[in-house]
């Protein structure tokens, strides 16, 4: 293909026209920000962005409606935890009890190193229990690793509560989806 | 042994020498909020030393103009570490700072800044060839560049002085062909006979204005700005001619460059836009009180500013030249050019002395 290209007219190639434009779009940008306040840039830690829905932040642990610790120390988040974040210290022979009535077990030490983790949120997917969910939190701050390695009270602590145990009902809606009925309530 | 002269010569030395220095720290503020505005940004707004929190409303204001950001800039590039790489010319490389930065302070000492003051006349130096001092001096100006680019030993700086030196050597002969006119019409190489000058007829503007529009531009590309950047183009030469510099070192390049910017801009204002003086409430004449040398002062400082923000401004409109633009622009339109000036404001001037 070939680009005609028009030799630049007498009045072009003085500039004076682009100059001039240049001074027009540079002022309006100047004005709109200095008196009307029109950013594009967002002063972050006082104006914060809305966090939409469905978001993946840190993956925290949750409690269930009494406040008692979900996780049952399976395991499984830890063995799909694609960075190897996870770190968990099953109860294993020091006779700790679960808080839970119904569950067998729960962990000794729970801990997620937020250095290595990508919030893929495959531990939020795999977990039985519903346990652990990704959060809207994005912004952790520390002064050393150790302090970014967030321990089982502090996940929890930063978890907050998941409105109760909704494990057998989703179980329920998704077999219902599926017009296929194993339990019989 | 006059020794009233030198004692406020000295002064004079000392205040401008400072005043000076400020206003490249505030230039350099200027331009980073400047080029914020113009890209929609609110630009530096955070650094507010201790006291600040306790001034009610002008506290925070400063605060968001950025007023404070220059000394946490000049703090920043004391503390970071003074690299001197391996390969580097030690000499030229440690001479190559001062050379860029001495020139640019150089040429502010013939520029008259203010009419008088009390009894002592607001120039260091009255130079009966002002002009002429200051086109030598900042001639050197392309030394500290090309001593950058030579002693850093690595193929960009390299390459970034090669440019600087071509391209300040070319535009300074325009620039230098561009003031012919103004010397012819005024008669007279100093700085302050140039005002003076001024006064009695209008502006120099007004009788020269191609000059200044060569002027004007060659002062871009000898201070190395966009869009004449090509010593320091950061997209094609990874920063340019300071690469290897750091710390303070590097600092003072850029102090260099807006100190000439400054320079340059205190030369227009006294070449074509009448130095200190104000066509009217009689601000054209020496100052009688203290308090009106001061406005003079004042007057060529905010002219002054106001080319500043245009040496400023004209960074965030224009894309960098090619390099063969630059040479084209410089010897093949702006060389005739000011020649075809020098020509035909000699032809008019001797018709007009009627022999």
């Amino acid at each position: 293909m070939i680009v005609n290209r028009k030799p630049l007219t007498f009045w072009e190639r003085l500039y004076l026209p682009a100059i001039l434009g240049g001074f027009k779009v540079t002022f309006r940008h100047a004005f709109n920000t200095l008196f009307r306040g029109k950013t594009v840039t967002m002063e972050y830690p006082e104006q914060k962005w809305a966090v939409p829905a469905g978001y993946r932040g840190a993956p925290y642990l949750v409690k269930d409606q009494d406040g008692d610790t979900k996780c049952v120390s399976c395991q499984l988040c830890e063995f799909v935890c694609p960075p190897k974040a996870i770190k968990i210290t099953p109860p294993g022979g020091s006779g700790l009890k679960p808080d839970r009535l119904n569950a067998e077990k729960m962990p000794l030490e729970f801990e997620i190193n937020m250095l290595r983790c990508i919030y893929c949120g495959f531990c939020q997917e795999v977990c039985p229990e519903e346990a652990i969910f990704l959060q809207k939190d994005y912004s952790l701050v520390g002064t050393s690793r150790a302090e970014l390695i967030y321990n089982k009270e502090k996940l929890l602590s930063l978890g907050g509560e998941a409105g109760g145990l909704q494990k057998w009902k989703h179980k329920l809606e998704e077999a219902k989806a599926q017009e296929n009925f194993p339990v019989k309530i | 042994m006059d020794w009233n002269f030198i004692i406020f010569s000295v002064v004079k030395v000392l205040v401008v020498f400072g005043a000076l220095l400020t206003m490249v720290a505030y230039s350099v503020m200027a331009e980073r909020k400047i080029a914020a505005w113009i890209q929609d940004r609110p630009g530096p707004n955070r650094v507010a030393p201790p006291f600040v929190k306790y001034l009610p409303i002008l506290g925070p204001f400063l605060t968001r103009m950025g007023f404070f950001q220059p000394l946490a800039d000049g703090l920043k590039s004391f503390l970071k570490e003074d690299f001197t790489p391996g390969g580097v010319k030690k000499i030229y490389f440690w001479l190559a700072p001062a050379v860029a930065i001495i020139p640019a302070l150089m040429t502010v000492a013939v520029i008259p800044f203010g009419s008088v003051l009390g009894q002592q006349q607001m120039v260091i130096a009255d130079l009966n060839v002002g002009i002429l001092y200051t086109f030598g001096i900042v001639s050197l100006g392309v030394y500290g560049i090309v001593l950058a680019g030579y002693a850093a030993n690595s193929k960009y700086p390299f390459l970034g002085g090669i440019r600087a030196s071509a391209q300040m050597i070319s535009y300074e002969i325009a620039m230098g062909m561009s003031v012919i006119p103004v010397l012819l019409i005024a008669g007279d190489l100093n700085l302050s006979g140039i005002i003076a000058w001024q006064t009695t007829h209008h502006w120099l503007i007004c009788y020269a204005p191609i000059s200044f529009v060569i002027f004007l531009v060659s002062a871009f590309a000898e201070t190395n700005r966009t869009p004449f950047d090509f010593a320091e183009a950061e997209q094609e030469l990874a920063g340019g001619y300071n690469v290897e510099y750091s710390s303070m070192k590097f600092a003072l390049f850029p102090m260099g460059e807006y100190a000439a910017m400054l320079a340059s801009a205190g030369m227009m204002v006294t070449l074509f836009f009448g130095g200190w003086t104000l066509p009217f409430w009689g601000l054209d004449q020496s100052a009688p009180s203290l308090g009106m040398g001061l406005v003079h002062i004042l007057v060529f400082i905010a002219k002054m500013l106001f080319f500043m923000v245009v040496f400023i401004w004209v960074r965030w409109m224009f894309p960098r030249f090619r390099y063969d633009q630059l040479m084209d622009l410089g010897w093949r339109r702006f060389l005739p050019l000011a020649l075809a000036n020098i020509l035909i404001t000699a032809i008019v001037l001797w018709l007009q002395s009627g022999k």
